[in-house]
């Protein structure tokens, strides 16, 4: 078993180079949050490069519940614990402009400085209510 | 290519960046919550390693997007939709806040919640959900201006 360190690099390079195909075959910023935003936003002309994206990420996961399950983690928290940080996780990226995926991996790449802003405050709070959250359970 | 081959293989592109995506968000690690929170939270057994997943990405598309925008044009577009902004707004930090405090309560971030949906995961499936309607709500908000 490859360690979790390398895995780790194996993974983060996998995530680069689809963002980087994507980039190349589309001229789009793999973000998810906007990525997926789209969909649910009325003024979308091009949902369909939106679909086929999220359809392949679709599939890696269903992929995944086949040949790798432990990959799929259980939940840490109560289901309405879950529902609310989905709420504030969907409101804040589009608040934000990105997540993870746009502000980190893009937009760490391009030396943006909104992404590194971004980036430094969302690992911030993720820390603070991670510590908090993990106190108070 | 015919006009509709050309979109089939456009389509067939994203797909397959999707799936590369999704594939190194399982590889790494970042489709499970409790690793997330392990990398969140320092005071209780730190786990750091996930910083990896950030340098691998970081590396490889930093290389490939100084190669990539030398090209007039991507292979299906007639252009490039790359941000331009620089400035740091209001919304920008209460947004990045706001998303960290609900990757932090949850441990899911939107590509790893919507994989894990996928894979089966009922509660990341609430998360996508909830996640959506946030994102739903953020626009109508945004309409109303």
């Amino acid at each position: 078993m490859a360690s979790k360190w390398l895995l780790a690099l194996l993974g983060g390079a996998l995530i680069g180079s689809g963002s980087a195909l994507l980039l190349l075959t589309h001229g789009r910023i793999a973000g998810i949050s906007g990525i997926a935003g789209g969909l649910v936003q009325r003024a979308t002309s091009d949902r369909a490069w939106r679909i086929a994206f999220l359809a392949g990420l679709t599939a890696a996961g269903a992929v995944a519940a086949v040949v790798m399950p432990a990959a799929i983690g259980a939940p840490v928290r109560p289901l309405a614990a879950i529902a609310v940080a989905g709420l504030l996780v969907g409101f804040g990226t589009r608040l934000g402009n990105g997540c993870t995926s746009g502000h980190g991996v893009c937009g760490l790449s391009r030396l943006s400085v909104r992404s590194l802003v971004a980036v430094a405050t969302f690992m911030a709070t993720g820390a603070i209510t991670a510590i908090l959250a993990g106190r108070l359970s | 290519m015919t006009a509709s081959g050309s979109r089939i293989a456009a389509l067939g592109h994203a797909a397959l960046a999707g799936m590369l995506f999704g594939a190194g968000l399982v590889v790494s690690g970042m489709t499970q919550p409790a690793r997330i929170i392990g990398f969140l939270d320092p005071v209780s057994g730190w786990d750091p390693s996930l910083a990896f997943v950030m340098a691998g990405a970081v590396a490889v598309y930093a290389v490939a997007y100084a190669v990539i925008r030398r090209r007039a044009r991507p292979w299906f577009d007639a252009q490039f939709h790359v941000p331009v902004r620089a400035d740091i707004d209001a919304p920008l930090v209460a947004g990045a806040a706001v998303f960290g405090i609900g990757w932090g309560l949850g441990g899911l971030c939107p590509g790893p919640g919507i994989v894990a949906a996928a894979g089966g995961s009922s509660s990341a499936l609430v998360f996508v959900v909830a996640m959506l309607a946030g994102m739903y709500l953020r626009h109508r908000l945004a309409d109303l201006r």
